[in-house]
């Protein structure tokens, strides 16, 4: 009878401890993000035209063939304002190349943007109408992209990249795809 | 009674004026009612308790154009939701698929009932009824023992 009476007032500690450990893990996810569908697929196809000259078209064979960044961004979207400097600085500390996806912008305030900010992009795509952008499954800029040399994406960071984020989720993503980078120190 | 009319005439197109976004021109019926059966179908993944239909996002916006143009080229539901599933996955349908990731949504509700159910079950059959009194006597000798102590006051009182 002890061993039944034991149970019963065990239940609702039991509970109350499931419940602990379930809110503590929730704790730091954010609910608003949402997991891509591209994951483990090709880039989607686009034949978009050159940020810096609307004549050229770019096309999925132009991508780099060796891992890259892919990042979704906007003069509209303030949170890039934040992120932008930061990329500009991995730009010139890590060979990551890292390409520019200007989503719905437009031209000429993305252009002006770059020549004060800086350019920390390989190349910028200009994705004007933002069929890209949709095919990507983007819902809020910046979004960065990890793209290994044959065009697979590999992860999909939504949000600001900043010291935090490049040291624990964007640079060791890369060192996985990338062994060339493993050795790599930032450069000043 | 005029004041009255323009009153209501005024709120009731202020109310139209929020709801309707954009308009487009469908070439028939059926099309434009597949379009808002579709966009109130589709969550909008940026704002996420809103269907694309609700939603002022600008994204909103956009999904709602690509399924109008879709309609217009004669793409049934399924295909767009398909393509809209493509991009977005499963969170934007208001209606998504039973699969393992979502079981202990759809199951979970289902197993506690049976559970209870079990629980229920199993107390009430141990429990013993006098036929002639309709005394319920639990086999349990703990409570047993109150039921008796309880019997015993009533005696006492009497």
């Amino acid at each position: 009878m002890a061993n039944k009476k034991l149970l019963i007032t065990s239940i609702p500690i039991v509970v109350f401890i499931v419940l602990v450990i379930v809110f503590w893990f929730s704790l730091g996810s954010d609910p608003t993000e949402l997991p891509s569908q591209r994951i483990g697929k090709q880039v989607p196809e686009f034949r978009l035209s050159n940020l810096h000259n609307p004549e050229e078209t770019f096309t999925n064979k132009d991508l780099p063939n060796k891992p890259f960044l892919l990042n979704v961004w906007a003069t509209w979207c303030v949170s890039c304002h934040v992120e932008h400097p930061y990329l500009v600085k991995f730009a010139n500390q890590y060979p990551i190349p890292i390409i520019g996806l200007n989503y719905k912008d437009v031209r000429v305030d993305a252009l002006q943007y770059l020549q004060k900010g800086g350019d920390p992009y390989l190349f910028s795509i200009a994705d004007e109408d933002g069929t890209m952008g949709i095919d990507l499954g983007v819902y809020g800029a910046p979004e960065t992209f990890i793209v290994d040399g044959e065009g697979i994406i590999h992860h999909r960071y939504v949000g600001v990249i900043d010291e935090r984020v490049w040291t624990t989720v964007i640079l060791p993503k890369m060192k996985e795809l990338d062994p060339s980078l493993v050795d790599v120190e930032a450069t000043q | 009674m005029k004041k009255f009319a323009l009153i209501i005439s005024i709120l009731f197109f202020a109310q139209l004026a929020e709801a309707v976004i954009e308009t487009y021109d469908f070439d028939n019926e059926e099309q434009e009612q597949l379009y808002y059966e579709i966009i109130n179908e589709l969550r909008c993944p940026k704002c996420q308790n809103q269907t694309i239909a609700d939603s002022d996002a600008p994204l909103s916006r956009d999904l709602r154009f690509i399924v109008q143009q879709k309609i217009k080229v004669g793409e049934t539901k399924s295909q767009i939701l398909t393509y809209m599933q493509e991009r977005y996955g499963d969170f934007v349908l208001y209606d998504p698929p039973v699969q393992p990731a979502n079981y202990v949504l759809w199951f979970a509700p289902l197993a506690i009932f049976l559970i209870i159910l079990v629980v229920v079950i199993s107390r009430v059959g141990r429990r013993k009824v006098n036929p002639a009194t309709g005394d319920v006597e639990l086999k349990d000798i703990h409570s047993k023992d109150i039921h008796s102590k309880d019997i015993h006051s009533k005696e006492k009182g009497e």
